[in-house]
């Protein structure tokens, strides 16, 4: 399947979020994809929003299945939550189970004013009642295939695509 | 089952007994997701859910506050449910044995024990004897091997530092009745340091201390000279009374680290401690506060370590 370049949904998802920005947001990504997104995103959108970084490895429910994620990066909230309103923003939106595992980490941090979903790709396949408010493409990818977002070693993004 | 207790068949981390033996990746594996941990001390809940549902024993044959309260903050911050036990002082004394202790708790349902016990070899009889679901971590075992204390040292060094091929550490003390170091010569040395030292009196150093690949110093202001890392060891009171050394003074005077000896180490040179420290006897108040001194983030790192070890034991 041919999917558009990712800077073409970057662009598309900036313009859906920038009419709801204020000062009390702060961005939040999710490890690896999400905060490359998130970073191009903030460029776009150009305010001087805090930003955070989540790696979910800790809070999965699979753990017990499938052991710890052998390379896990450090979280980073370093601003008060407190009032905030969080865009959490994640590159491929498919069971669901990643943003509830965010959800339950940022509560973690404190308790946020709100907290909305950003979506690079929305690919269906939701195994929880999860949805996003801003999605740059929906498509409906079946259950064998696999896609993810990856980054040159020069910053340039492109799509993965093949077999789950 | 693997040759090495340690280790499952396809080579991931079992149990953790000791460093000797154990290969750079999983050293390395552990190291980095500590440095994951590190993050959950700066939530408002300090606490991540991987181990809700587990029941970790720590099993203390000898007393030690400091280690089995790291070990416990370590557990409870991954949402385990932890029960201590000081067993010199209950079952032991009635005469029952170290394995009936340990079947007793194994039908109490446990999925980790944390041994800490005087003999050497303890915590192995004990990773031998248990059930196929349940993790033996060594919190100290005589004076054979205390693995989380060498991986909190390789962790503060590797964060102050960034690495180990370029470094020149000294280790300073009581090298012969010290677990510690056993940790930390086979775990420096398997991750690549290039330069180990150990600086002791004679008395105070193993007979095979030569076949342990490392330089030995009998004089401190040789053996700091120009490291990047000085690794001070706690000095045993009871030593003093075995007749190994003259006084503590005298050892302070010889082998204590004063402000002006550490001058001889490289100028951005790291110390180090285990603890608990005899300020005065190995080590100088002004060096142990000073400001190349790492001796209480060695503490707080110790946490992310254990749970580090933890979780990825309750992985495998």
């Amino acid at each position: 399947m041919q999917l558009p370049d990712p800077n073409e949904l970057i662009d598309r998802l900036a313009e859906q979020i920038r009419p709801s920005l204020s000062p009390e947001c702060a961005l939040v990504g999710i490890h690896t994809g999400g905060v490359w997104v998130m970073e191009a995103l903030a460029e776009r959108l150009g305010a001087d929003l805090p930003r955070g970084s989540l790696d979910i490895a800790f809070y999965r429910d699979d753990f017990s299945r499938i052991g710890l994620h052998p390379v896990v990066k450090p979280s980073h909230i370093d601003f008060d939550m407190e009032g905030r309103r969080l865009l959490l923003i994640d590159d491929v939106l498919y069971t669901g189970r990643t943003v509830r595992a965010a959800m339950n980490q940022l509560f973690d941090y404190g308790r946020p004013a709100a907290i909305r979903l950003a979506v690079l790709v929305d690919r269906g396949g939701r195994e929880l009642p999860i949805c996003a408010d801003f999605a740059g493409l929906k498509l409906d990818l079946p259950d064998d295939r696999h896609l993810s977002l990856t980054r040159s070693a020069d910053g340039r993004l492109g799509f993965v695509q093949g077999a789950a | 089952m693997s040759p090495n207790i340690q280790l499952n068949e396809d080579g991931s981390l079992r149990h953790l007994l000791s460093l000797d033996g154990l290969p750079a990746r999983i050293l390395t594996q552990i190291l980095d997701t500590a440095e994951g941990f590190l993050s959950v001390s700066e939530q408002e809940v300090k606490k991540v859910p991987l181990l809700r549902g587990k029941a970790i024993f720590n099993l203390f044959f000898e007393p030690s506050t400091r280690t089995r309260t790291t070990f416990e903050i370590a557990a409870k911050r991954l949402s385990a449910d932890v029960v201590n036990l000081n067993i010199s002082a209950s079952s032991q004394s009635k005469g029952e044995t170290l394995l009936d202790t340990v079947a007793n708790l194994s039908a109490m349902h446990a999925d980790m024990f944390v041994v800490r016990h005087s003999s050497a070899g303890a915590a192995h009889l004990i990773a031998r004897n248990v059930a196929e679901h349940i993790r033996v971590i060594n919190a100290g075992d005589g004076r054979h091997a205390h693995p989380t204390q060498g991986l909190l040292d390789m962790f503060t060094i590797r964060h102050y530092k960034g690495g180990f091929h370029n470094l020149r550490i000294a280790i300073v003390g009581d090298i012969l009745h010290s677990r510690v170091a056993r940790s930390q010569i086979n775990a420096l040395t398997t991750l690549g340091c290039p330069e180990l030292r150990v600086v002791a009196p004679k008395t105070l150093l193993p007979h095979e201390v030569e076949g342990m690949g490392v330089h030995v110093y009998h004089r401190l202001e040789e053996g700091i000279e120009d490291v990047d890392v000085v690794m001070m060891l706690r000095l045993q009171n009871e030593r003093m009374q075995g007749a190994l050394l003259p006084s503590p003074q005298e050892y302070f005077k010889y082998w204590g680290l004063t402000p002006d000896k550490l001058k001889l180490a490289k100028p951005d040179a790291i110390v180090m401690h285990p603890g608990p420290m005899n300020r005065g006897v190995e080590i100088d108040s002004d060096v142990a506060d000073g400001e190349q001194s790492v001796i209480l983030p060695q503490v707080t790192y110790g946490i992310a370590v254990r749970m580090a070890v933890m979780s990825i034991l309750a992985g495998n």
